[in-house]
């Protein structure tokens, strides 16, 4: 535990965190990964002079999972359409979604509930840690927030409380022990040319370790 | 825009089939461990979109990128507002500016985008836009019963059906409806995204979310669709717009219970057979409600 540790549990109904390798029907994690949990605490809280770490994934619910097939749009808007029409001041754009149609199918998580234990690194040292901590606190004891925060796709808005480690209770009986969850996404390294970076994830009784993201135990 | 918005919508359906599940050949949606009705965030945007497109008749700035043909007007060749964007004297690289000045315009032009978002590929990262609304799944109060109804039609479609039938010409079909479902669908308009997409800056999006949300069903009418109705769009607005108070804690001030004429004993089937209240002592400070159906 740092001095800047945070305790934040999250919980929702559905979760979606997509696994790479199966991106065309979506295929969700077992569990948040590091790089959703950091997007929940910077839809909180976040200014460029700090950047958040994820340190544990406490998991407290059981690992259950969902089908939902969606239609959606099969394209995505090509820069030229409308560079084109600004130009000339007139065309046609838009997207008729009968004719762009494709239904995937995605399978998604029920019933999330997860403590997420970081702290914060400062990226310019000349600030004060305790600031940027109390301001966090402050907003997640108020509901306040930037943006709803959400597990892995904006239509799974969750909520979220401070709550105290002491309070932290032990996992549910099915996840008891020790699970290997494989290979699973650590984060995207945004100053090495967006590489993802993946870590071996072992929950022990619910709990998972997450390795430093430039540690040795990390890979991209 | 400068508050923060959480709401509660509550629709319901009457002989209908409000969203099918493609998966289950078209059955209502279902949550398969609770039985309750599910209506998916999309749907409900794509009743919106129509709305706006039919009100707004598909002109800038409120035209819809994310068409269905079926609301279309035909327009040809219409005049777009050009725009008058001064390039900002950024370090940036020009292919960057250039998108983020057609991201902008895409904004100005088209209400969905404005405030749905979109995803614009471009070979750099400049073109993705959060929307400021974000809506999760409806799902009903009780869990559903879809029925399954056969139908039958007095013509066939080809002439060999003809002929295999000896002219008899019938035809049958299955059509499944949910007798009556009351469904919860939580959403949140946040005005710092809305800076980012203009969402609002003409003072009339907004008040176009809400009325889409009061009106889109009347215009939504479809064999498959039986009756819908919105019956109550419940509107917490929060003072600033970081928030006031947690969404989890507002949206649980709204409850719905069976009424006790009917009490638990039959399944529900028409809206009177529910009460919706909404408890507003000692709301925290800086939040207002106000109920807009």
């Amino acid at each position: 535990m740092k001095n800047t540790s945070i305790f934040l549990r999250l919980w929702g109904d559905y979760a979606c965190f997509t696994r790479p390798e199966m991106k065309v029907e979506r295929v969700s994690y077992d569990v948040i990964t590091p790089s959703a949990a950091r997007g929940v605490l910077e839809a909180i809280y976040w200014k460029p002079q700090i950047r958040w770490c994820v340190d544990r994934i406490h998991v407290h619910a059981p690992i259950r999972f969902m089908n939902i097939r969606r239609n959606e749009v099969a394209s995505k808007i090509s820069v030229n359409g409308p560079k084109k029409s600004m130009k000339e001041g007139k065309g046609h754009l838009g997207l008729y979604v009968d004719e762009d149609r494709q239904q995937r199918a995605a399978i998604v998580l029920r019933h999330v509930d997860y403590v997420i234990e970081a702290h914060f690194e400062l990226r310019d040292q000349s600030e004060h840690p305790k600031k940027h901590y109390e301001m966090f606190k402050r907003r997640v004891d108020k509901g306040q927030h930037f943006q709803q925060p959400y597990l892995g796709c904006r239509e799974f808005s969750c909520d979220y409380e401070w709550i105290d480690p002491l309070e932290i209770a032990a996992c549910p009986e099915s996840l008891q022990g020790q699970k290997e969850l494989g290979y699973m996404l650590h984060d995207i390294d945004f100053d090495d040319d967006c590489t993802p970076r993946f870590f071996r994830a072992v929950m022990n009784d619910g709990v998972i370790e997450v390795p430093p993201f430039h540690g040795n135990e990390v890979l991209s | 825009m400068n508050h923060r918005y959480d709401f509660v919508y509550l629709f319901d359906v009457t002989d209908g089939n409000p969203n099918g599940d493609p998966d289950a050949g078209n059955l209502p949606r279902l949550d398969a461990e609770t039985g309750q009705g599910l209506v998916t965030d999309v749907c409900i945007k794509r009743k919106i979109r129509n709305y706006v497109g039919l009100i707004k008749e598909e002109q800038p700035p409120f035209e819809i990128y994310i068409k269905e043909k079926a609301v279309l007007n035909q327009q040809h060749e219409r005049a777009y507002q050009a725009s008058k964007l001064k390039s900002e004297s950024k370090k940036l690289p020009k292919k960057v500016e250039e998108a983020q000045k057609i991201t902008h315009w895409m904004c100005e032009n088209f209400y969905d985008i404005r405030a749905f978002g979109a995803v614009m590929t471009t070979e750099v990262n400049a073109g993705q836009v959060r929307g400021p609304i974000q809506f999760t799944f409806g799902r009903s109060i009780d869990p559903i019963i879809s029925s399954e109804h056969s139908i039958t039609r007095c013509a066939v479609t080809t002439e060999k059906e003809a002929e295999k039938q000896q002219g008899d010409n019938r035809t049958m079909g299955r059509k499944f409806t949910v007798p009556y479902g009351l469904y919860r669908m939580h959403g949140f308009v946040n005005a710092n995204l809305a800076a980012q997409t203009g969402f609002d800056s003409n003072d009339e999006d907004l008040e176009l979310l809400w009325s889409a949300l009061a009106n889109m069903f009347d215009h939504d009418r479809a064999a498959a669709r039986g009756q819908m109705s919105p019956q109550e769009l419940i509107v917490f607005q929060h003072e600033s717009p970081l928030g006031n108070a947690p969404a989890h804690k507002l949206f649980s001030r709204v409850k719905i219970e069976r009424t006790a004429s009917n009490g638990e004993a039959g399944p529900p089937r028409s809206f009177s057979d529910y009460s919706v209240s909404v408890d507003d002592s000692d709301l925290p400070s800086g939040i207002s409600i106000e109920r807009k159906i």
